[in-house]
């Protein structure tokens, strides 16, 4: 501590040093926006809009241009238009204000900033119908033209207001429902309700269609401020869409049918549509939602509506139907459908030609093919929608190897069966940032079973890979066969697409750790029921038996009994497995808890893993276990109850509740005269919240829990000859380092590998131990395995003494070898009371000189700030406000790469990424080319010019 | 055995002729006045003597002015030699048996003879109408708590340090949130404070009577609380329990040490009793000095499963500081030697400063302490 604050800050050298080495940004945001509740799309400038629950808007064109807008209130966005071609994008929340957004140039790159916001005025004239049930300034729909002088506005009192684009100005001449009435005095109805559309003309652009609730649609001409046609629907509006040539339009209504209606001046008013289709009747339906009509030049125009469904057998289902002559497809989702696009020809040509089918699901993002027979899906290359099941576990690597690269993503192609490989259509803006220096893989794991391998590389994190663990279990959910096969016969034709499926078959399948060797392309993944699963990536398919073997952790304890769940019963026989990871040996441990920590050392052909109960060695090449080591705690019963018993809580909770009857009834009435005498005294005044002042104890529950596992080769008998060694720490502050006799490559056959207990290290203040990590005589962490022998690392120093370093929740240290005698130290919690919860050895390059790095100790902490170390002196460098100490998934799912970086999930779909080195940095560098915009703000016209909507 | 005779005048000087007492036998030797050894040699010699190696005995000596003193480290043996002129009266008794009230000033005064002492001695419970409250002698006594910069806080303030000591002893207290009134250059400003909410009886901080519910937590071990939340204040706590030093404002301010004094103060408690005894030692606290103090706390590391040639040094050292205690070897002409196990012999080696325990934790640690199994 001396030496700290001697040091600190005074040295402007280092200062400078630090600055080329650290900076903290929050560069781009992975995965699917949660909850999304708004959709837009620029058909000029070929981008995607997303507007969330939480305020937030997403820009997205070709694969890494992205944008980001946060809202200032935290309030849904309901509904977004972009301005066409202009870069420009209205949004209006919940709270009934517009704001006007714009993808602005700044420097070389484009980013999106808020310009303006506008709430309609509660005027006594705008409130005119004060007899309507609904409030008259309500925002219901937006209508901006496309030559984005004039904002039409829809309301739920029935008024429609104009507003004039971009300076969001009321103009004077707003329509109300009156007006519409006075002129067509056939109306008898006494208010037409709110208006539910407004669309534009497809050929005059003076004339829009509105369409009011309970049916009435208006042709209304701005110009002249006449009504040219009236259309009295009897159905109640859902949503209004033009046929190309305008001389037609469609409405969808709420009964699951919709009507063609020709607009043609000899009748001006009439009540009967071309044809009126209930999709899904004769028995009652649910409301078509929105309703698109898309002409095609191969012949019958194409029908895309959402909704319909027959309310009694389907009526929950989340569906979206496509339509063409005979053709009929029924898109069955696993969620809601918020809105949906057409990609399409909009200039000069005849047809519509859809291209595509863009619909935004609660959950993910589903694109159809639509010029592809059987309308398959076009794989998104971002958007992913990483919780397809929940995610229970993240891992990454950095500097995949090509070779690695190449094989994943040959196994994923091989894959997606009813995927097109078309282009993505949506391909907007221009990607500016360079091609990234080296291949990143991102792996999570999952609540079914499933390992997911995502491209971590760049701006959007794409799918590459899927590996599912559960078929070699025998779980009573296989059922999957016997689904797509009734498929066959049903009617509505249903198709299942998307990805999202919330529900687990078992949640013993879920996986807990994952650990890769890139460079020999082997992976251990281990669960919930204690099942460890070594695979080795194959390309070719291949049929066989997986070697099981059991490891009974609890050695020769007695007394205990398992009470959670069953170990996966194996599936005998041999199992057919597709080009990629192929298991090969399961090793389960007894009794199977979850695997709370996993590595691996191919070089030696061994894994080892731990559980609340223990760990153990395996030797996965001659399938035998090495060692298996019980940490359990004599006075630790909670271990033994599983994860679901709560007999001790239980049991607790009823002595509580009994010694607080007895204590009551001695000294009855008193007490509560006491107590209300108190209460009157301080009513105001709330228990406050206490914290109990205990050391940690040794019998503290769930001591034994294994925290983490370590390879190296080292020191750890003499200082002289160094051998394999592997270390294991315990939640109790407990650390166990064993020397490995590993034979040679060539013995790996005959000879067993032996593991010797070499040392024991309790920490005295018996804090978890979060990570070991063993530092060479430079004082920087060991190369990873093969890493040497294939020339990819320098050699580690074996001349100088190695060192140890222990992270616990609570302080770091570093200790020399082989004798353990502490070198460095910093009590972190003893002086910040912030605790440990992920931490990382990290190499620093500095942005000033290409070759001068460093390495650091980066620790999250529950607060959720990071801090950096130096190492191995462990001198504080920066600290930075990451996460909000309330968001305990997002500190629990951080992870960090080995060059600074790092992810963690901000929704339970969304990672966020971070960079803490200044030189690594992945973000989002795009811009986006728009026609000419005036600044509208100062109130200058835009120019004729700038606007080129009809080319 | 040797055969004790009176020293020849001429060499009192250099001499020390003592008459030991235990029950009814007398043993009589002498010892070099100007190399008394050390109490723990003395002590075994005295054992040794009356051939009692495995009594614990409660060692008192008579003094120059007739009262009866104990003997119990090396600076009350340093004195008892220095003063004995040239005899020096010895009393053991057995610890189990002993007569603690019987030492203290003019403890032989009243009763003038030895005789009468000796009977006060021998027989215990002869006049004895109610056993007094043991109090056991201060090297069994063991620091629980101090106050300590006494001379560099507002008198306001009490910077208290707690010694855990590696018992299981639970330190006992709550912590709550709240807010105190602060003096500030806009006027009185409420800001928000952590302070003690509860003591758990017969904890720790409860038996020190230096805190109490409602005093407002200032620092933890140098770091101040102010802008932290009521989990992390508990955290650095919990993360400095073994050697907490905690800095209150009292709620109750009228116990304040007056600060002239320049003191601190030691509260000491034994098993079973509570004591406050002035202390001469002033304690100034500088946060490095946590720093050091915390290697007390050293991780216990143990060599397992390998061969003990791979650090023989190490095993060497460790074998002689975990030897049984052994005798030393008494020596006629009284030049006691220095022996290793000599240290072991008194088991529950008082901790009469916790540096020193430290350092000498530490010394061990790093000839490698090394248990083996």
């Amino acid at each position: 501590m001396k030496f700290r604050f001697r040091r600190q800050g005074n040295d402007p050298q280092r200062e400078k040093i630090k600055q080329d080495l650290f900076a903290f940004n929050k560069t781009v945001e992975h995965g699917f926006p949660n909850q999304p509740s708004a959709l837009a799309y620029d058909p000029k400038l070929q981008l995607m809009a997303i507007g969330t629950k939480s305020g937030a808007i997403k820009v997205y064109g070709s694969p890494g241009v992205e944008f980001t807008g946060l809202h200032k209130d935290t309030a849904t966005v309901t509904q977004m238009h972009f301005l066409h071609g202009q870069g420009r994008i209205l949004s209006l929340l919940d709270d009934n204000t517009l704001h006007l957004w714009e993808i602005g140039q700044r420097e070389q790159c484009s980013s999106l900033e808020e310009v303006c916001s506008f709430t309609i005025p509660c005027r006594t004239a705008v409130c005119a119908s004060y007899f309507s049930p609904y409030s008259a300034t309500r925002v219901t729909v937006l209508l901006p033209k496309l030559n984005c002088d004039l904002l039409a506005v829809g309301t739920e009192g029935g008024g429609v207001h104009f507003l004039e684009l971009p300076s969001l100005t009321l103009l004077d001449k707003s329509l109300f429902q009156d007006e519409i009435m006075q002129r067509w005095e056939a109306l008898f109805v006494f208010s037409l309700g709110p208006v539910e559309s407004l669309q534009e003309h497809p050929q005059h652009p003076d004339k829009i269609l509105i369409g009011y609730s309970r049916g009435l649609v208006v042709l209304w001409d701005l110009q002249t401020r006449h009504v040219d046609n009236l259309f009295l629907g009897k159905q109640q509006l859902e949503s209004l869409v033009w046929e190309r040539s305008g001389n037609s339009f469609v409405s969808s209504h709420s009964d699951g049918g919709y009507m063609v209606w020709s607009v043609s001046s000899s009748t001006p008013c009439t009540n009967e549509p071309v044809s009126s289709t209930i999709t899904y009747g004769p028995f009652p339906c649910k409301a078509v939602n929105k309703i698109l009509w898309r002409t095609a030049e191969s012949g019958a125009p194409l029908v895309l509506f959402s909704g319909g469904m027959p309310r009694a057998s389907y009526g929950d289902r989340h569906c979206l139907t496509i339509l063409q002559d005979s053709q009929h497809v029924t898109l069955d989702f696993t969620s809601r459908v918020i809105d949906f696009f057409t990609v399409h020809c909009t200039d000069a040509h005849k047809f519509d030609d859809p291209s595509a089918l863009v619909v935004l699901l609660e959950e993910e993002l589903v694109v159809i093919d639509l010029q592809t027979a059987g309308w398959p899906t076009i794989p998104a290359p971002y958007l992913a929608p990483l919780h397809s099941s929940a995610i229970t576990c993240s891992y990454h690597i950095s500097n995949v190897p090509t070779k690695l690269w190449e094989r994943v993503v040959s196994a994923g192609q091989q894959q997606g069966s009813l995927q097109t490989h078309t282009n993505w259509p949506i391909c907007g803006g221009k990607n500016l940032a360079p091609d990234p220096k080296q291949q990143e893989l991102m792996l999570t794991g999952h609540e079914d079973g499933t390992v997911r391998f995502w491209d971590a590389s760049g701006v959007s994190l794409r799918p590459l890979y899927k590996l599912s663990t559960a078929n070699i279990f025998q779980t009573d959910c296989d059922h999957n066969d016997s689904l797509t096969q009734a498929g066959e016969e049903e009617w509505p034709p249903f198709r299942k697409v998307g990805c999202f499926d919330p529900y687990s078959d078992d949640p013993r399948l879920g996986i807990q750790k994952i650990c890769l060797c890139k460079y020999s392309g082997k992976l251990v993944v281990a669960g919930t029921a204690g099942q460890v699963i070594v695979l080795y990536l194959s390309d070719e398919k291949s049929d066989h038996m997986i070697d099981v073997a059991t490891v009974d952790l609890l050695q020769d304890r007695e007394g205990f009994t398992w009470k959670g769940h069953d170990r996966l019963p194996p599936k005998s026989g041999s199992v057919v497995f597709a080009p990629g990871f192929q298991p090969v040996v399961l090793v389960q441990c007894m009794p199977p808890a979850a695997v709370t920590a996993v590595t691996l050392h191919a070089e030696w052909n061994l894994i080892a893993f731990g559980t609340s109960h223990g760990f153990g060695l395996f030797d996965y090449h001659r399938r035998s276990p090495v060692l298996a080591r019980c940490t359990l705690h004599p006075n630790d019963s909670l271990a033994m109850e599983g994860p679901l018993s709560r007999v001790k809580s239980l049991k607790k909770s009823l002595r509580q509740s009994f010694r607080r009857i007895r204590k009551s009834r001695v000294s009855g009435k008193k007490r509560v005269q006491e107590a209300n005498a108190h209460l009157a005294e301080q009513d105001a005044e709330v228990t406050p919240v206490q914290r109990r002042i205990e050391p940690r104890s040794a019998d503290d529950s769930l001591s034994g829990v294994v925290r983490c596992l370590c390879f190296a080769d080292t020191f750890l008998r003499d200082g002289t000859h160094h051998g394999p060694t592997m270390w294991a720490g315990t939640n109790s502050g407990s650390v166990y380092a064993y020397a490995l006799d590993v034979p040679s490559q060539e013995k790996f056959s005959e000879q067993s590998v032996e593991a010797l207990l070499g040392k024991e290290i309790q920490l005295m203040h018996r804090a978890p131990v979060v990570s070991i990590a063993v530092l060479d005589g430079r004082g920087n962490p060991l190369p990873e395995p093969y890493e040497v022998s294939r020339d990819l690392a320098k050699a580690p120093d074996m001349q100088g003494s190695h060192s140890v370093l222990i992270a616990s929740e609570e302080q770091f240290k570093v200790f020399m070898l082989p004798k353990v005698s502490a070198k460095t130290k910093f009590k972190l919690t003893a002086h910040e009371g912030c605790r440990v919860r992920k931490v990382a050895l990290v190499n620093f390059s500095s942005v000033a000189s290409e070759d001068y790095s460093e390495n650091g100790l980066v620790c999250l902490t529950n607060l959720g700030d990071i801090h950096v170390f130096s190492i191995p002196a462990l001198r504080p460098q920066v600290r930075y406000d990451c996460i909000r100490k309330e968001d305990i998934s997002g500190i629990a799912s951080c992870v960090f790469t080995k060059t600074g970086q790092g992810f963690y999930l901000i929704s339970p779909s969304e990672y966020e990424r971070f960079s803490l080195s200044a030189r690594v940095i992945t973000e989002p560098l795009c811009q986006v080319r728009h026609s000419e915009r005036g600044s509208g703000l100062d109130g200058t016209k835009i120019t004729g010019s700038s606007v080129k909507n009809s080319r | 055995m040797n055969k004790n005779h009176r020293v020849p005048s001429s060499r009192t000087l250099s001499a020390v002729e003592v008459k030991s007492k235990f029950g009814a036998e007398f043993r009589r030797f002498s010892l070099d006045r100007s190399k008394p050894g050390r109490f723990d040699e003395f002590y075994g010699l005295l054992q040794h003597v009356h051939r009692i190696p495995n009594v614990d005995l409660l060692v008192g000596y008579a003094d120059i002015h007739g009262d009866l003193l104990p003997i119990n480290n090396d600076d009350n043996y340093h004195k008892a030699i220095s003063t004995a002129a040239p005899l020096l009266r010895l009393f053991l008794q057995r610890k189990e048996e002993a007569e603690y009230s019987a030492f203290g000033t003019n403890s032989l005064t009243r009763k003038k003879t030895p005789a009468a002492l000796a009977a006060v001695l021998l027989r215990p419970d002869a006049n004895r109408k109610k056993p007094p409250v043991i109090i056991s002698l201060p090297k069994d006594f063991r620091p629980v708590s101090s106050i300590i910069d006494v001379d560099i806080l507002p008198e306001t303030h009490r910077r208290v340090r707690l010694y855990k000591h590696g018992q299981e002893k639970p330190l006992g207290f709550y912590i709550r949130d709240g807010s105190s009134v602060r003096v500030t250059p806009q006027g009185l400003e409420k800001v928000p404070g952590i302070f003690i909410s509860r003591l758990v009886p017969g904890g720790l901080a409860e038996s020190t009577g230096l805190l109490a519910v409602n005093d407002e937590v200032l620092e933890v071990n140098g770091i101040e609380v102010a802008g932290k939340s009521l989990d992390q204040v508990t955290d650095m706590m919990i993360a400095n329990s073994h050697n907490l030093i905690i800095t209150v404002k009292p709620a109750n301010q009228r116990n304040n040490v007056v600060r002239n004094s320049n003191t601190s103060y030691y509260s000491y408690s034994a098993p079973g009793a509570v004591a406050m005894t002035p202390s001469h030692i002033i304690q100034n606290f500088r946060p490095e000095e946590v720093e050091s103090d915390d290697d007390e706390e050293e991780d216990l590391v143990i060599e397992t499963g390998g061969d003990m040639r791979l650090a023989p040094l190490s095993a060497a050292g460790a074998t002689a500081s975990y030897s049984m205690p052994s005798l030393p070897r008494y020596e006629p002409h009284l030049n006691l030697r220095h022996s290793n196990g000599a240290m072991a012999t008194s088991s529950s080696v008082g901790s009469l400063s916790t540096n020193e325990r430290g350092l000498e934790r530490r010394n061990l640690e790093e000839d490698g302490t090394v248990i083996t199994l």
